[in-house]
């Protein structure tokens, strides 16, 4: 059984392992600090963490504004907050001037869990990708968030990094494990199905895979933890040989993952596509293993939409 | 510099912002033309800032929170060199850098603004930035009085005084109107200058076209020590032009030609009477 470590844990130790190396990295958040893990970053530079109390307009404008003086900020609060609440403030205080703003939003999707649909955040991803210049990234394990974080504060503009609560296996710890923003990954060859995954969802994507094999359906799994700028080129390879695609994401099919490989292979390569996710509904209380059981989004569940669909 | 020199530029700062509006259809002279005294003494007096290096990072920075009233901010700029005056009038026109909303990308602005209430947030990151780095620059930005009912005003104004910022200097246009009448019919936000004490502002009003009074208050801001200061300053929307003053319908209205020939009328002999106090 794999190691499990929840991306939230991951985002406030990379903020901890980069502070030395990057003494511009100033980390914000919004009286969240013990549910985002900025916290682990505040014990080691209590100096650098700015608490703004539960105001997150105003956190992100801050983040805006102390960019323009030299900073690295990392604002951090929960998904529902950080692009929800704060959507406009992204757009117009961060996008718009096209500003050195990270985002680091944890409790996204609905392993939130017990907390229920008012904080299980299924829309970020779609938000964040209308934004002209963002990037938009989801990590799937611990290794792949820090390494997130890292390529994050390397590049100079306004970045969206969702990361979860629940703990999650670690599947891409290999010593040739690299990380390039816009770059997705083949994390098991397949000829019969693709089934593009991200976040937490890759590793229910290669479970399923697994089952599929034991039926002699050969599935192809793809990672993309850049969401935008998507890494159109893996995808329409990889549809190319398989003629068949199915997206899976702990998001609203609208917007998400999903519509973006569908808006790559309409644009370019149009074949049948299966969106999972969440189905244009609204979450619920509930432990994270019960809730992605429920809403098809484990192993078995994937399993079960891949092989009906093809 | 002294009161009649500021005078004969606001007056110019005033011509530039009619000749934008009207130039571009469409824009925003209320509030352009109530602010323009301030705007004046801030890039004139105040500021330490230099047109020949617009980056400098001991620069003062200046977040126009209201930012719709661009066409003043732009006047300002241009009158004070940091770029030709000539191209005010493509305000708002396709491919113009002059954009409708204060941009960052252009000449002299240090933050794109526009969406109110976020204006003020982001001033506060930039006094923040000066505090924890300690850099001696100052922060300065400027709020209309209705932009006061956005929540996120209160939210930045608790978080500098909370965090005694100092270096932070709000000023408000409270000329008393806003596009769907006076703001204390609309939506009240008085009183304006207790709020803010009871943000831990230290608070000074004063009379908006009258350059004595405003060098004092910004030297009383200035020497402020330990919690920011927000000005509170009593203005006439319009300003300067006859038909303009305090109504609430030149909000967002352009001039149109006949109109713009008596603004500029109204301005010209302001002027000529700025001139002939100099001879005096």
């Amino acid at each position: 059984m794999a190691n499990k470590i929840a991306t939230r844990e991951s985002y406030g130790n990379a903020l901890k392992e980069l502070g030395e190396e990057f003494p511009n990295l100033v980390v914000l958040d919004a009286d969240l600090a013990a549910a985002t893990k900025t916290g682990i970053f505040k014990k080691a530079y209590p100096d650098r963490h700015i608490d703004c109390g539960i105001a997150e307009c105003n956190m992100v404008s801050i983040a805006a504004g102390l960019s323009t003086v030299g900073k690295i900020p990392f604002v951090s609060s929960f998904a529902m907050f950080a692009a929800g609440r704060a959507f406009e403030q992204v757009r117009n205080s961060v996008g718009y001037p096209h500003l050195n703003v990270k985002i680091g939003a944890t409790h996204a999707g609905i392993t939130v869990g017990e907390d229920g649909a008012s904080h299980q955040c299924n829309e970020d991803i779609a938000l964040m990708r209308t934004i002209p210049g963002m990037v938009v990234m989801c990590p799937a394990d611990d290794v792949e968030a820090k390494a997130a974080v890292r390529a994050a504060l390397e590049y100079n503009g306004p970045v969206y990094i969702r990361f979860g609560r629940a703990a999650v296996p670690v599947i891409n710890d290999r010593p040739d494990y690299s990380f390039e923003i816009g770059k997705g990954t083949i994390v098991r060859e397949g000829s019969d199905v693709t089934i593009v995954a991200t976040g937490i969802c890759v590793d229910s994507a290669l479970g399923a895979a697994e089952s599929l094999a034991a039926d002699g359906i050969s599935a192809e799994v793809i990672n993309i933890c850049t969401i935008k700028p998507l890494d159109e080129e893996l995808i329409l390879n990889s549809a190319k040989k398989t003629g068949k695609v199915v997206t899976v994401e702990e998001h609203t099919v609208i917007g998400g993952l999903g519509s973006a490989v569908c808006d790559c292979l309409c644009a370019n390569y149009p074949v049948p596509v299966r969106k999972l996710g969440m189905q244009d509904v609204f979450g619920e209380s509930g432990s994270a293993a019960a809730l992605v059981e429920k809403y098809g989004l484990d192993a078995k569940g994937v399993y079960a939409s891949v092989k009906a669909f093809i | 510099m002294n009161n009649l020199e500021l005078q004969k530029h606001a007056n110019e700062v005033r011509k530039g912002i009619v000749t934008a509006v009207h130039s571009a259809k469409a824009g925003h002279p209320g509030g352009s033309l109530s602010a323009a005294d301030v705007f004046t003494f801030l890039y004139y007096e105040e500021l330490n800032i230099d047109p020949a290096n617009q980056d400098m990072e001991s620069r003062d920075r200046f977040v126009l929170s209201k930012g719709h009233t661009a066409p003043g901010l732009y006047s300002t700029l241009a009158n004070r060199g940091f770029f030709p005056v000539e191209d005010l009038t493509t305000l708002r026109k396709l491919g113009s850098y002059l954009q409708g909303h204060p941009c960052i990308h252009i000449p002299g602005v240090d933050m794109s603004s526009g969406s109110l209430g976020q204006g003020i947030s982001a001033a506060v990151g930039m006094a923040l930035g000066g505090k924890m780095d300690q850099k001696d620059y100052r922060v300065y930005t400027l709020l209309g009085d209705g932009e006061l009912q956005e929540g996120q005003v209160w939210e930045a104004s608790m978080f500098a005084g909370h965090r005694k910022l100092d270096n932070l200097c709000v000023i408000v246009d409270n000329n008393n109107l806003q596009i769907d009448g006076p703001i204390d019919q609309v939506c009240s936000p008085y009183p304006i200058d207790k709020k803010f004490e009871a943000f831990n502002f230290h608070v000074i009003n004063v009379e908006a076209h009258d350059f004595d009074a405003l060098r004092a208050a910004f030297t009383e801001a200035r020497e402020t020590k330990g919690m920011p200061t927000a000005i509170v300053m009593h203005s006439l929307k319009g300003k300067g032009v006859s038909f303009m003053e305090n109504d609430a319908e030149w909000h967002g209205k352009a001039p149109n030609d006949e109109e713009y020939a008596i603004a500029m009328a109204d301005l010209q002999k302001i002027g000529d009477e700025l001139e002939k106090a100099g001879e005096a």
